[in-house]
């Protein structure tokens, strides 16, 4: 019901994208690195993207910036605040409504004081004083705007990229990987400052592969899977295996320390060797003939899922199936 | 930090001593081994059929041919470190002194070249770099690639057919006009005998610059930094101001300084066409006549202006690089 009142500010749907790449020569082959993923983040609202490296995460945070190289195929809706996200409108909002805090250091010129790269290379004085409030909101020490980026600290470094992505005021923050290299206590106070930026209204799109840090601060997760969103569920959803919808998120939940850390064999499907279907079929215990087919989209007790034992036919009984099991 | 400075100094000139010494040592090696005879250079082929056997000997002994090699370095490198390279066999006069004069030409016909060449190369490796793939960038490629496999003398020739020859323009050669008391010589003459020869020299400069320059620019603009500029919603033009250019910079100036020795190196082939009474040319001059004390005072020069090129380049990159900069300042 709140979630109706609430303001969509992100919503992507059906976003695929491919690169083309040549091939012993001429022969061209479309690479499909994102398939048929659709999330959407509300107002005061951290949504999570979790998934494991190279299953294409970064892509999406670039797709959503309109920051893809340019032999990538783009296909899907992409709209923010209710608008279609245009090539010419997401280089308006780039860096102003929209921003990105990055997974590193590296992402800071190594040339430039990090004073100046946080105000973007403005040096007028309401710059100035808007940029020293928002270190000083975050503890970095005076003479900070003076460092290099090299002179920084791990936890420096990080709260400079936030005070970055704050300086405009943005609507939405795109956060991809925050927490690497960060110890425990500051990655947490990373994940509350994405919190109280949430709590004001605003949106954050977490792209993470640290799933406890994830359910730690996030509303909603979307679990990524090669290239694809096999799952969204709310974060209370992932108090119990049964409340959990596709059998991936089932195997993740299993995986957890706390839940007998038993870890799943095989690994994710090879951009190039993608299956057709459900990519997770080849590792499914659950597997079907239906698997290999188209799977739609679900809405499942407030959450979605892309599994055939949801599909329209079988939901009811795939619901029961999974009871079944469970007695 | 003026500690760091100062033993970084000191290394750079004990290697420049080291490398001196090492150059002298292999010439003497190699004139040793030449064929090239002093004595005949001295006094010429219809003097060496003129001469007694005893006269012969008597120079013999003047010039040191018999001494053991050994000795005969270290005489010359005692005097070498007092500022005497000896007595130039062909010029008849003090080589130290043949030098100076040579080296003020070169000076003016390189540092023109390499300035002119590291400007423009810098500037149009930026602008095809920028527009990687659109015409402009094909031409300037283009342009580089051609130049860079075209030989400098070559180029210098035709030159010398088009702007003095065809269009006369310019004068054919030489550093002042023929005929011409030396007091009579304007600045106006000097640069008139200047600019062809440091123009085909800054022509076949440009193109490595450039090449290198579209290269960094390329590689710049693939860095993460830019990306995030860019996601942080800056435009090209924007980021170029604001981080590309201070990243190439930093290579391009050690390339710039060690560019030197290509400048140097063409500088004796472009000095060769136009006749031009430089470094090179005399160089060039020494070898064919036997000038063995010249040889060698222009090979240790040569180095030795090689050498501060390089010297040079890296003390500015640890003034103008932060992260040598500061990591000095900490230690």
């Amino acid at each position: 019901m709140e979630a109706n009142k609430r303001k969509e500010i992100l919503n992507i749907e059906d976003l695929f994208i491919s690169f083309n790449q040549y091939e012993k020569g001429l022969h061209r082959v479309d690479i499909n690195v994102i398939t048929n993923l659709s999330v959407n983040v509300m107002e005061r609202e951290i949504v999570a993207i979790v998934g494991s490296s190279g299953s294409g995460k970064s892509l999406l945070a670039h797709a959503v910036l309109g920051l893809l190289p340019k032999n990538a195929n783009v296909r899907g809706r992409i709209s923010f605040r209710g608008e279609l996200l245009t090539a010419k409108r997401i280089g308006e909002l780039r860096g102003k409504e929209i921003c990105l805090v990055p997974q590193s250091v590296g992402y800071l010129d190594p040339l430039m004081k990090v004073g100046i790269q946080v105000r973007h290379s403005r040096d007028d004085e309401e710059t100035k004083k808007r940029q020293q409030q928002l270190f000083d909101d975050y503890a970095l020490k005076e003479g900070t705007a003076e460092l290099y980026p090299f002179e920084l600290s791990g936890g420096m470094a990080r709260r400079v990229l936030l005070a970055s992505a704050l300086m405009e005021n943005p609507k939405l923050i795109i956060a991809d990987e925050p927490t690497p290299g960060l110890d425990l206590p500051l990655a947490k106070k990373a994940m509350a400052d994405f919190r109280d930026f949430a709590d004001k209204g605003n949106g954050v799109l977490l792209i993470t592969h640290d799933i406890e840090l994830a359910l730690e601060v996030a509303d909603r997760i979307a679990v990524f899977y090669a290239g694809t969103t096999v799952e969204e569920a709310l974060v209370s959803d992932f108090d119990r295996e049964e409340t959990l919808r596709h059998p991936y998120t089932k195997a993740l939940w299993r995986a957890f320390p706390q839940h007998g850390f038993r870890s799943l064999d095989g690994v994710q499907p090879y951009v190039k060797e993608m299956p057709s279907g459900c990519p997770f079929a080849p590792r499914c215990e659950s597997v079907e003939p239906a698997c290999s087919g188209e799977i739609p989209l679900r809405t499942v007790a407030g959450g979605t899922v892309r599994c055939v034992r949801f599909s329209d036919n079988k939901g009811e009984h795939g619901e029961k199936g999974a009871e079944e099991n469970e007695a | 930090m003026g500690l760091q400075i100062g033993k970084f100094i000191a290394v750079n000139v004990l290697k420049a001593v080291l490398l001196i010494i090492a150059i002298s040592i292999i010439c003497f090696i190699l004139v040793s081994a030449s064929p090239v005879d002093p004595i005949r250079a001295y006094v010429g082929e219809v003097g060496m059929a003129n001469m007694s056997q005893e006269a012969l000997q008597q120079l013999n002994d003047y010039f040191g041919v018999n001494t053991p090699f050994w000795e005969r370095y270290f005489n010359w490198f005692k005097d070498f470190i007092r500022g005497d390279m000896g007595q130039s066999l062909i010029y008849r006069q003090p080589v130290a002194d043949v030098i100076g004069v040579k080296f003020m030409n070169s000076m003016a016909l390189m540092l023109t070249a390499w300035v002119i060449s590291g400007i423009l190369g810098f500037i149009l490796g930026i602008i095809a770099g920028m527009m990687r793939g659109k015409w402009i960038d094909k031409l300037i490629k283009g342009y580089s690639l051609l130049l860079a496999s075209t030989p400098s003398f070559w180029l210098a020739l035709i030159m010398l057919m088009i702007f003095a020859v065809w269009l006369g323009w310019f004068p054919i050669g030489l550093s002042v006009p023929i005929g011409i008391d030396a007091a009579e010589v304007s600045i106006f003459d000097t640069l008139r005998h200047l600019i062809l020869p440091a123009l085909t020299l800054s022509v076949i400069g440009v193109a490595n610059i450039a090449l290198h320059t579209r290269e960094k620019v390329i590689d710049v603009m693939e860095e993460d930094y830019v990306l995030y500029a860019r996601a942080c919603g800056e435009s090209n033009t924007q980021i170029l101001k604001h981080h590309g250019l201070r990243n190439i910079l930093l290579p391009a100036i050690t390339l710039q300084f060690a560019s030197f020795s290509e400048i140097f190196g063409g500088s004796v082939l472009v000095e060769q066409v136009f006749s031009y009474p430089g470094l090179g040319n005399a160089a060039v001059t020494a070898g064919l006549n036997g000038d063995v004390p010249m040889l060698l005072g222009v090979a240790v020069i040569s180095a030795a202006l090689v050498f501060t090129g390089n010297f040079i380049a890296n003390i500015l990159y640890g003034v103008i690089d932060p992260r040598i900069r500061r990591s000095m300042l900490h230690e």
